[in-house]
């Protein structure tokens, strides 16, 4: 009994806290943030940390979020919640694209807008009025250009596929596979490693074993690349700006910027998670009445060893080794 | 030469032996080139051994540890610890937390301080067990859903990568010795449980426990203690599985280390001849199941199959091997041998009792093995049962003394 008087006294103050706030200054506007798991990686943990601090109070927001603790149902419940409680954007990175017909439908009814970010999602174009995503097709062709600029005398490459399905995986898979049909290189292996370090390991060792080949690995992550540099370590194959083997990463982890500027690699493709600004902007200019694209690509660099610098290196916000 | 194919035939690893046998005949039709070993230095100039066999040995290193704490656990549950992937994790977090964060701790402490976390996991899982009673599987659930957030929290979140002189040797070779170290570490473990089953009770009481609960109890065995210390080894095994993990590359990803590494293990069981509803079990069996599984996956990868189709052709060749393993078709092949009458009664029973092996007299053929109901509750039918069936790999050593103890009295575990 008391902790509930407790508590009811603490939601008052919180209320007041909340009800006082957009009477000091401008109408703050109000926000359903509903974003992925927080623990499941490094990205998607620079990413909340991205919408959190460019969608805050002081930049105009009220903000309510919710994670998804890995499953769509909690964000499609939180998505419901939210539009009851008379937010007028949700902002959203779904766990799985389809299934949010009935959020749809609530949306367009209380006339909420609803902006995806980081994935891609399935709603009518009324209700969904912009989307932000990593162009992960364009991510390949950048790595493919490098290569094909490269000129190298040949191309024997491994192939090193993310988790089979996974729109990261689809996407920069077809950009090498249909480069390497167009220009006749060889794909010496063609193996998922699930973007697992030590399977990448694995699939390079296989490829050592059975004696075959190679002077490029195209590894559609930072960790698989990792892995498949330890794989030729082991067995004494160099790599690198002045090794035999090109070493292709994707991401840009810090940390794997790091063995760019140190030589080890020669290219990393960013993948940027850093959507916050972008989703703010679409906002602003939503708000001011400005018509938005539809979808946009988020800006996206890559980094080989003649264009990192130690100042890259440092400005990096995710990826972090410790 | 009749006699000698029938005592094959009734021995429990024979079938075991013959799946790793045909995996590898596979490829010694299609790819010979998969035996050549060769030997190079590596990229800080260690000589290394290298080629497929060095890789299936290397690779299995993991599994092979983790099947010997899913077969103990097997054999004294009768379920399955399914959140072996996910504390893997977690020791593999506090092995790299602690290395990462303060420069000078020795990997010895760290390591320890992993198998501690491994073991009090292992012990949180074995409490559910054999105090709540809950289903193996059903509580280890807990921590295979909750392992992964648990080993993130831990490392905050970020990927530390070490570099280190003692991990490079753990992961990959002592300076002067070519063959991988993981290799050695397997094998440590195996003589290890070999020599503990040898000349401890571990595995009989295990045995004990899983033929019958009760009966244990009346000869004064504590199923509950019994079935702990299983959970309690399986969390040393993982401490050890995480630290090979985490040397291999010097890092972990917590979401991806050691995935289904528990499906794996549990199959390796399997694979071994044993029963999953615990009861009798073979050790040797265990560890040939778990080389045959990485023997698959590295003929899988030598043979470049498709990503996409990889997962398609590992299931084609586990349900062979599976069903080489079934009662009937076991039983079928004893038929066509035409062994002694009395074997065809002999199928499996409920509890996993193995048909007997070579050594056992027909003495152990009128045994109560045969008998349908294990779990009668009669300590005497325990007793003989245990006394009757000298099984390989509780060696002769413990069985004898001890039977007539089982059968007089309390034994203190």
């Amino acid at each position: 009994m008391k902790f509930k008087l407790v508590f009811l006294l603490a939601a008052l103050v919180a209320f007041g806290l909340v009800g006082t706030a957009p009477s000091m200054g401008q109408d703050l506007i109000k926000i359903g943030l509903i974003n992925a798991d927080p623990n499941e990686s490094g990205y998607r943990k620079a990413n909340v940390e991205s919408m959190t601090s460019a969608l805050s109070k002081e930049n105009g927001f009220d903000v309510s979020v919710a994670y998804s603790e890995r499953k769509v149902e909690n964000q499609i419940a939180a998505a419901q919640q939210f539009i009851n409680e008379g937010v007028k954007y949700l902002v959203i990175s779904p766990e799985v694209s389809t299934g949010w017909d009935s959020v749809a439908q609530s949306a367009k009814e209380a006339g909420v807008k609803v902006i995806a970010f980081d994935r891609v999602i399935e709603m009518p174009d009324d209700v969904l009025v912009a989307s932000t995503v990593s162009d992960m097709r364009a991510e390949g062709d950048k790595a493919v250009k490098w290569l094909e600029d490269k000129k190298l005398p040949a191309y024997n490459i491994i192939h090193i596929q993310g988790q089979m399905g996974t729109d990261a995986q689809v996407k920069r898979s077809a950009a090498l596979t249909e480069a390497a049909k167009d220009k006749g290189w060889n794909l010496v292996a063609q193996q998922t490693a699930s973007w697992s370090e030590e399977d990448a390991k694995q699939v390079v060792q296989a490829v050592i074993d059975a004696k075959k080949e190679f002077n490029v690995i195209y590894a559609e992550n930072d960790n698989m690349a990792a892995g498949a540099v330890a794989a030729l370590d082991a067995n004494g194959i160099t790599h690198g700006k002045t090794g035999d083997v090109v070493i292709i990463g994707f991401d840009a982890n810090q940390w794997a910027l790091k063995e760019v500027l140190a030589g080890n690699w020669n290219l990393d493709v960013e993948c940027n998670p850093l959507h916050g600004p972008l989703v703010a902007q679409i906002i602003k200019d939503l708000e001011a009445g400005k018509k938005v694209d539809k979808v946009r690509y988020i800006e996206e660099q890559a980094f080989d060893t003649d264009t990192i610098t130690q100042a890259v290196v440092d400005g990096r916000t995710y990826g972090f080794e410790n | 030469m009749k006699n000698l194919m029938k005592n094959l035939m009734k021995n429990p690893l024979f079938v075991p032996v013959i799946c790793l046998g045909l995996v590898l005949l596979f490829n010694l039709l299609t790819n010979a080139g998969f035996f050549e070993i060769s030997i190079k230095r590596n990229n800080v100039g260690n000589w290394i051994l290298a080629g497929n066999l060095i890789s299936v040995f290397n690779n299995a290193s993991e599994l092979v540890i983790l099947a010997i704490g899913m077969t103990l656990i097997t054999s004294a549950s009768g379920g399955q610890d399914i959140s072996v992937g996910a504390c893997v994790a977690i020791a593999g977090g506090v092995i790299l937390k602690t290395l990462a964060s303060k420069s000078g701790v020795p990997v010895v402490a760290a390591v320890s301080l992993g198998c501690l976390v491994a073991m009090a996991f292992g012990a949180f899982n074995g409490i559910l067990v054999s105090i709540f009673n809950i289903q193996p599987m059903v509580a280890t659930l807990i921590l295979f859903t909750a392992g992964r957030p648990i080993s993130s929290w831990i490392t905050g979140g970020l990927s530390p990568r070490i570099t280190n002189s003692v991990l490079d040797a753990v992961g990959n070779v002592i300076p002067g010795v070519p063959v991988p170290t993981p290799i050695f570490i397997a094998a440590f473990c195996v003589g290890f449980i070999f020599l503990t089953l040898r000349f401890t009770n571990l595995g009989l009481y295990a045995q004990a426990v899983g033929i019958s609960d009760k009966a244990a109890r009346l000869v004064g065995l504590s199923p509950r203690l019994v079935k702990f210390i299983q959970f309690v080894v399986m969390g040393l095994c993982v401490g050890l599985v995480a630290f090979i993990k985490v040397s291999r590359v010097g890092s972990i990803q917590y979401n991806y280390i050691a995935k289904d590494i528990e499906m794996d293990a549990i199959l390796a069981v399997a694979l071994g001849g044993n029963s999953l509803s615990g009861g009798r079990f073979s050790m040797t069996g265990s560890i040939i199941g778990a080389y045959t599984i990485q023997a698959i996956t590295t003929t899988l990868l030598a043979n470049s199959v498709p990503s996409d189709a990889l997962s398609a052709y590992k299931a084609v060749v586990i349900i062979i091997l599976v069903v080489i393993q079934s009662p009937v078709v076991k039983d079928f092949w004893r038929r066509r041998g035409k062994t002694d009458p009395g074997d065809s009664s002999l199928n499996p029973t409920k509890n996993g009792l193995p048909p007997h092996p070579q050594g056992a007299g027909p003495k152990a053929n009128a045994g109560p093995n045969a008998g349908p109901n294990p779990a009668s509750g009669s300590a005497a039918s325990l007793s003989a049962s245990l006394s009757a069936s000298p099984a390989a790999n509780l060696g002769p050593g413990p069985l004898p003394s001890l039977a007539p103890a089982l059968g007089a009295g309390p034994v203190g575990t």
